[in-house]
């Protein structure tokens, strides 16, 4: 569904990815775990179009997209749960959610998905007339993601869903991711918390410095003694 | 005489209104002080006169010509002098308007000359509502009616519609609107064509209540309505608004009261004070960012 090849990036002088290759394919989970300020933003960024690729390709469905602008991305089929949520701060949640379908224009489909996600976030639904801002920082993951599958992606990117969320409100939006995938949704996932990130993905990469120095089985990545000790706190 | 002088002001600050409306919004949206708004302004009171002199059209018709006269100028503007320098530094955005500032008012100096135009007379009815002792006059209705209607107008566009609503996103948040699918540049292009119709309206209004069009009515009016938009708070709507109003009632009660050479002096002490004690603006936005 994806394919990345020898993906790089600068920033000014800096280098922050170099050779990165990757697949996705459809329906899996993949987690793309690694240290602070090893490139894994970097690598969703670029996917979506907001950072410019210096080398190397991105395919998705047999499309280049390297060099698309981002909401001609969008309108591929990619939707991004960026870092930090960036929920629009002054919209209404239904407002935010109107904007996750931007590119539809299927009235009756949008209001059907208007329903599954507030089923499925039933927190946003007592708060739909709020502004974003007002949200609790759980609450705003989930408007994040909710916005996200308002566009019926194909494949969603997500960017740290776990940051600065309690341990149990982690588990909860993992449970979610988790439903999402199986509800046939492809999802990269990108985590510091590697520990959650294995064990709900399918495969994984593991990022160091801007390269990909592993990947594999996410079982297997979570049982690798390296992975252990660098990424699991052992 | 004080309702007499409101009504003369709430007139005047209707005018400021709509020019701060194109700064706080494009201001919202790139960041920019768009010092050439001044000299759309002045091109729509141009262009106005221009068809009232020459095509003999009425001054409804020659308004909303001038309004999309403006709305390309002000689309092609932000194309030629500001798009390519999106990415550079702020400074670099805003030494181009002031050069788009200057060769405008520059051009219509060349074209038209020095001296100010005046609308011919029995472009407008000159009769006068009167309600006790106050009067109305015609052209102050068409003021109101006219700033009143682009101004609700403007509120329905910014949250009714999903262009609208394309632009609020983009003030809030650049690269998530762009992910939402939002073509910033697009959004960008129409933010300029509503600011810039907005100041074509104000420069036909100023234009005809004052009778004088000139090359450089663009410049005082426009730092005034500048100052207007940082006093609402620059990138909000609502402010604008609210900050033009007060303006133009302030600049007339000034002149009121006596002090009518130090009527263009208030704009700017409001802004030296707004910036010093409360530099976000009467309805300027405070909200903290979580981390």
């Amino acid at each position: 569904m994806l394919t990345i090849r020898n993906l790089s990036v600068n920033y000014g002088a800096i280098r922050a990815l170099t050779g990165v290759s990757l697949q996705v394919q459809r329906r899996e989970i993949i987690a793309l775990i690694g240290a602070n300020g090893a490139g894994k933003t970097t690598v969703l960024n670029t996917i979506s179009g907001i950072v410019p690729a210096t080398g190397g390709t991105i395919i998705f469905e047999d499309r280049d997209i390297t060099r698309i602008p981002p909401h001609k991305i969008a309108a591929a089929g990619i939707a991004h749960v960026p870092e930090g949520r960036k929920v629009f701060p002054r919209m209404t949640v239904i407002e935010n959610l109107e904007m996750g379908a931007y590119i539809r224009r299927d009235k009756e489909g949008i209001k059907a998905s208007f329903q599954e996600v507030f089923q499925r976030f039933p927190r946003l639904s007592e708060r739909k007339n709020q502004p974003a801002a007002t949200l609790s920082g759980g609450e705003q993951q989930m408007l994040a993601m909710g916005r996200a599958l308002m566009a019926k992606p194909q494949l969603v990117l997500m960017d740290e869903p776990s940051m600065g969320l309690a341990p149990l409100l982690v588990e909860t939006i993992f449970e979610i991711i988790k439903e999402i995938n199986q509800s046939g949704t492809t999802i990269l996932l990108v985590e510091q918390n590697a520990h959650m990130a294995l064990s709900i993905a399918h495969r994984a990469y593991v990022l160091e410095i801007g390269e990909i120095v592993l990947n594999g089985n996410a079982a297997e990545l979570a049982d690798n003694p390296e992975v252990r000790k660098a990424y699991l706190g052992e | 005489m004080l309702w007499q002088q409101l009504i003369n002001g709430l007139a005047l600050g209707s005018t400021y209104a709509l020019i701060a409306l194109g700064y706080t919004m494009v201001y919202g949206i790139i960041q920019l002080i768009n010092f050439a708004h001044g000299e759309i302004f002045m091109a729509g009171a141009f262009f106005a006169f221009l068809m009232v002199m020459v095509l003999k059209v009425n001054i409804f018709i020659a308004l909303i010509l001038a309004m999309a006269f403006c709305m390309l100028l002000g689309i092609f503007i932000e194309f030629v002098a500001y798009r390519r320098l999106r990415n550079s530094s702020r400074l670099s955005a805003l030494i181009s308007a002031i050069g788009v500032s200057i060769f405008l008012s520059t051009l219509a100096l060349l074209v038209f000359g020095a001296d100010a135009k005046g609308f011919p007379d029995g472009i407008f009815p000159n009769g006068q509502l009167q309600l006790g002792s106050v009067s109305i006059s015609f052209l102050q209705i068409l003021i109101f009616v006219v700033s009143g209607f682009l101004m609700l107008t403007l509120q329905f566009i910014v949250h009714r519609t999903k262009i609208g609503k394309a632009m609020r996103a983009t003030s809030q948040d650049y690269n998530t609107a762009a992910l939402m699918g939002v073509n910033v540049n697009m959004v960008i292009s129409f933010t300029f064509a509503l600011g810039s119709m907005l100041a074509a309206a104000g420069g036909v209004l100023v234009g005809v209540y004052f009778n004088a069009v000139s090359f450089n009515m663009g410049l005082l009016v426009g730092l005034k309505a500048f100052a207007a938009a940082v006093l609402g708070g620059i990138g909000s709507i609502p402010g604008a608004m609210l900050g033009g109003i007060l303006l133009g009632v302030t600049e007339v009660f000034t002149v009121t009261v006596g002090f009518s050479s130090y009527r263009d002096a208030i704009a700017f002490a409001v802004l030296v004070l707004v910036l010093l004690f409360r530099p976000s603006g009467l309805l300027g936005q405070k909200i903290q960012k979580k981390v």
